[in-house]
């Protein structure tokens, strides 16, 4: 096997789970220690650096980084990052002073963002510090996009929102409000340098089954019916309501119905239960409030009575699965089910629509009527014309539209330097010895035994009364202080010299995971069965150093390493030290161009 | 040393033994030695034998007298027995417990100076009785507590950390185990546990007197150029005679290596060995010749590792006695005072 080569990042950033799973690769480790430390300042800072709305990521994100934490291979659980992230920005002093100020002295481009929503935010953050002058149009009055739209107050409040949507307008970003774009062709004619739409995928899927159009008055589309109810145009629904759907839309309508006076909320979806699109944590929060989901149930009909929705039929379906092993939903030949209801909210899905954009400007558009967007540029074929968030590749989440947004400014700050935005920056790395004295580190490298934390939450009845009143209350400093004790700390990175070792076997005695071999070469695979303890999670790289004395190879398994620094401290020679790496994505500005 | 406790989490994939536990049930609390030193990872190697073996842990009693390889037993088997004796006086204290209880496997731990220097009469008299035990001696050449004096086994000739040459000559521990009736006799490195493993397992399984000499570099006080007992050292002159393959219970043995290479043993107790040869013309079953190739090898500087003596029909010091099966201390007062027509008939043979 090739000994792991070390003179890029990839191995060690591999390593920090989080990082490497979230599409910002926010430094995790980093800010979760200062979170312990109780420096809430400076974990919103790196936060904010990276993702631009901690405190609305830190209640809504879709968490890519939790199902990767290195803690749910240890033990049962990951750490808990999305509410530590959330810790930081509620307890954090005024960091106002920190921010960029508004340049005084622009650069002469002009960028127009179409779109308030995070992916335009993020492109109009890393843009606006370095002189450009950026317009940010939205049709509705104030900026936030879906954040504002489609997410409830129960779980994001509209301070939260205005605060940081608030720090990246403060930047010297114009935003201008209530303003539709009918024509991108009106809109290149104006002369922008560069044009980024990041319009969301703002059309919700419609179910055209029989009964549709006569019970119409009675059946909303989900997305469109949560930003009624958010600008307060939409008070209350019936009595009993039907939930079409099984993503997080749909959890968001059924909570948001129980608390505008439903009292009778059913959730049904298509699928099973497990292989609904919501987060389980979405599904668990929607099913503690008492929402019944219920699966495998094909809407067939909307019966109505004098032009009055009275319920839906579903046909009862079971899975069944071909010699492909694709999945059929076939007819379960049980009889068909009618729920009574008096609303009906559709959930089953968002499109995209750009009916705006003339087809003869030099943006193309794929078969399913999607622009064709470079995934690393996020230029469209059109040269002064980006994309991000949901308007790029359909509907994802927050998370993503903001590394769209870095992405698409680096593109429009090179291309506007002329320079060939094909060409990435790489990510600036530390890394720097953790160690302090023989058996010391500038780490916590004790491993806590507790298990993760749950968040406290609003009292039921009172969260279920408001539905303004937000249902999570977070974490408090005492919890949030032992929820951060059990991050691992994988950035501090265990880095072999093999010229030091001499083969004592002291790291491998210690190990408590078992994760280091000195054996023979081979072949990975091979190689993989007859370690320490077998390396059979194929996701995990191995650090493979060669050199040795003895011509063996030092093996090392990254899969449940827990950096605890144990190889590092018994080892005599220092062939082990615990080294923490920072790994920080270039942004637009002179980092990220070659003629700097 | 490590201040901070070894995590409880492990392996979700690591093995687990006829018992239920795996290697990790096997440890004791972190060790207080040097980084590096060799005796850590003999503990380890002790480890993984008794969880190889599924060795109940009450079932084990540990013993040793004082230097850095006596505190070792602290640092495994956390749920064994374990007595920590008086210097060079372990031998005695493990004969005694033998004696009151033959139903434990009795491990004796000790180092070149517990052993060589202050215990050496105790060693000599616990070998030729014969007890059922395994005895290993961590051998490291230097009073490590003490930094760095040469030990009574130190090679002639070898050149201490700060420069002395040593001009005394050493004590062949397993030269005299051979010479006092060891029924089991066997030299390994720590650093090379895929032959001292077996080895233990094998010393542990053995009914007798069991010897095992493992050099155990002192990092601190004798790895550097001129030591006869470093990691380098070792590694270059390391002459193993054979390779203990495996070890079964009384399960019959299946091999499939070339004829003449291996040697099927088999223990009067019905546990069986394979025995890979390195050397073909080395015989373990000939005490006398294998004391003449340890005095050649050693002449020509090599050290002469692996099984080096095995007696498969010896006795222990209970079948000298004729004590009966049932361990001492769990005989009543009913077996003990059996009372006065038993005492009659008792002197009656004496007259």
């Amino acid at each position: 096997m090739k000994p792991t080569d070390l003179s890029t990042p990839q191995h060690f950033h591999k390593v920090v789970d989080c990082q490497w799973a979230c599409p910002a690769h926010t430094p995790v480790p980093e800010y979760i220690r200062l979170i312990a430390a109780g420096r809430y300042g400076d974990a919103y800072m790196i936060n904010w650096k990276s993702n631009v709305f901690p405190g609305i990521l830190g209640r809504t994100c879709d968490r890519p980084c939790e199902p990767a934490c290195r803690r749910g291979r240890v033990e049962k659980e990951p750490v808990a990052i999305c509410r530590l992230k959330r810790v930081a920005a509620d307890y954090k002093d005024d960091i106002r002073e920190r921010l960029p100020k508004p340049v005084a002295k622009k650069n002469g481009k002009r960028v127009v963002c179409i779109g308030g929503g995070p992916a335009s935010l993020t492109v109009a953050r890393d843009l606006a510090p370095l002189g450009y002058d950026v317009v940010v149009l939205d049709q509705d009055p104030q900026a936030g996009g879906m954040m504002r739209t489609q997410i409830p107050k129960f779980r994001l409040p509209d301070s939260v929102l205005d605060e940081e949507c608030g720090y990246v307008l403060d930047l010297g970003v114009r935003f201008v409000g209530g303003r539709r774009v009918d024509s991108m062709k009106a809109l290149l004619a104006e002369g922008w340098d560069a044009i980024f739409v990041g319009c969301g995928a703002p059309r919700g899927r419609d179910l055209d089954i029989p009964g549709r159009k006569e019970a119409a008055k009675n059946i909303h589309i989900g997305i469109d019916w949560l930003s009624s109810v958010s600008f307060g145009h939409t008070t209350k629904i019936g009595k009993r309501v039907v939930v079409l759907g099984g993503g997080n839309t749909a959890m968001d309508c059924c909570r948001s119905s129980l608390r505008l006076g439903s009292e009778d909320v059913q959730v049904v979806v298509r699928s099973g239960f497990e292989e609904m699109k919501a987060s389980p944590w979405e599904k668990e929060d929607a099913m503690h409030e008492g929402i019944p989901i219920h699966n495998y149930l094909v809407p067939k009909e909307f019966t109505h009575e004098n032009g009055k929705l009275t319920g839906v039929v579903f046909e009862k379906v079971q899975a069944w699965r071909d010699d492909k092993g694709k999945r059929h939903l076939l007819p379960s030949g049980e009889p068909d089910r009618h729920f009574p209801c008096d609303d009906v909210l559709i959930a089953v899905g968002q499109e995209n629509a750009f009916p705006w954009i003339e087809r003869d400007i030099g943006i193309e558009f794929d078969q399913w009527g999607m622009p064709k967007v470079d995934a690393q540029t996020m230029r469209s074929t059109h040269p002064k014309i980006f994309f991000g968030g949901d308007a790029a590749f359909g509907p994802k989440n927050i998370i993503w539209a903001v590394a769209h947004g870095h992405e698409a400014a680096v593109s429009i700050d090179k291309f506007c330097n002329g320079e060939d935005i094909a060409e990435r920056p790489a990510p600036a790395v530390e890394i720097v010895s953790q160690k302090m004295g023989i058996h010391e580190w500038s780490y916590d490298n004790d491993i806590a035994p507790d298990k993760r934390y749950r968040v406290p939450l609003r009292d039921k009845v009172v969260a279920l009364r408001d539905i303004r009143a937000e249902v999570e209350l977070g974490y408090d400093e005492a919890l949030a202080f032992r929820e951060a004790q059990r991050c691992l700390n994988c950035d501090a990175q265990t880095v072999f010299t093999s010229l030091l070792c001499i083969e004592c076997d002291a790291c491998v005695d210690i190990c408590p995971m078992d994760c280091i071999t000195f054996t023979q070469d081979g072949e990975e695979a091979e190689l993989r069965t007859r370690l320490t303890a077998p390396a059979r999670n194929l996701a995990q790289d191995l650090y493979v150093a060669n050199g040795l004395k003895t011509g063996r190879m030092m093996v090392k398994d990254e899969d449940v390493c827990l950096h605890c620094g144990l190889c590092a401290e018994r080892c005599p020679t220092g062939a082990w030290d615990m080294q923490k790496t920072f790994i920080e994505m270039t942004y637009a500005g002179s980092a990220c161009r070659s003629k700097a | 040393m490590t201040y901070i406790v070894k995590p409880t989490f492990h392996h979700p994939g690591l093995p687990k033994n006829a018992l239920g536990y795996t290697h990790r049930d096997y440890e004791g609390s972190v060790s207080t030695l040097c980084a590096g030193c060799g005796h850590d990872s003999i503990s380890a190697a002790i480890i993984q034998a008794c969880f190889e073996l599924n060795i109940e842990p009450h079932r084990v009693a540990k013993l040793s007298g004082i230097g850095c390889s006596s505190k070792t037993p602290t640092y495994f088997l956390g749920n064994s027995h374990g007595f920590n004796s008086v210097h060079g006086r372990m031998p005695s204290v493990l004969t005694g417990a033998n004696l009151a209880n033959c139903d434990l496997i009795y491990l004796g731990v000790s180092g070149d100076g517990d052993s060589a220097s202050i215990g050496l009469g105790q060693f000599a008299h616990v070998v030729r009785r014969g007890v059922n035990m395994t005895y290993i001696v961590e051998n490291n050449g230097v009073y490590g507590l003490t930094k760095g004096q040469f030990s009574a086994t130190a090679d002639r000739g070898s050149k201490s950390k700060r420069g002395a040459i040593n001009s005394d000559s050493p004590i062949d521990l397993v030269s005299m185990a051979l010479q006092l009736g060891a029924t089991f006799v066997g030299r390994s490195f720590s650093g090379d546990k895929k032959q001292l493993v077996p080895l233990i397992k094998a010393a542990l399984e053995h009914e007798g007197a069991a010897f095992l000499d493992v050099i155990s570099p002192c990092i601190a006080f004798n790895n550097h150029p001129g030591s006869t007992k470093s990691f380098d050292y070792v590694r270059e002159h390391n002459e193993a005679v054979n390779r203990l393959d495996f070890i079964t219970g009384r399960a019959p043995i299946h091999v499939d290596y070339e004829p003449g290479t291996v040697e099927i043993v088999e223990q009067h107790d019905g546990t069986t060995i394979a025995l890979r040869k390195l050397d073909a013309e080395y015989d373990v079953h000939d005490r006398r010749a294998a004391m003449n190739f340890l005095m050649e090898r050693q002449a020509a500087g090599e050290v002469v590792t692996g099984l080096l003596y095995l007696e498969t029909d010896g006795e222990d010091l209970h079948a000298h006695l004729g004590t009966v099966d049932k361990p001492l201390n769990a005989l009543g007062e009913r077996e003990l005072c059996p009372g006065s027509a038993a005492l009659e008939q008792f002197n009656a043979r004496l007259r």
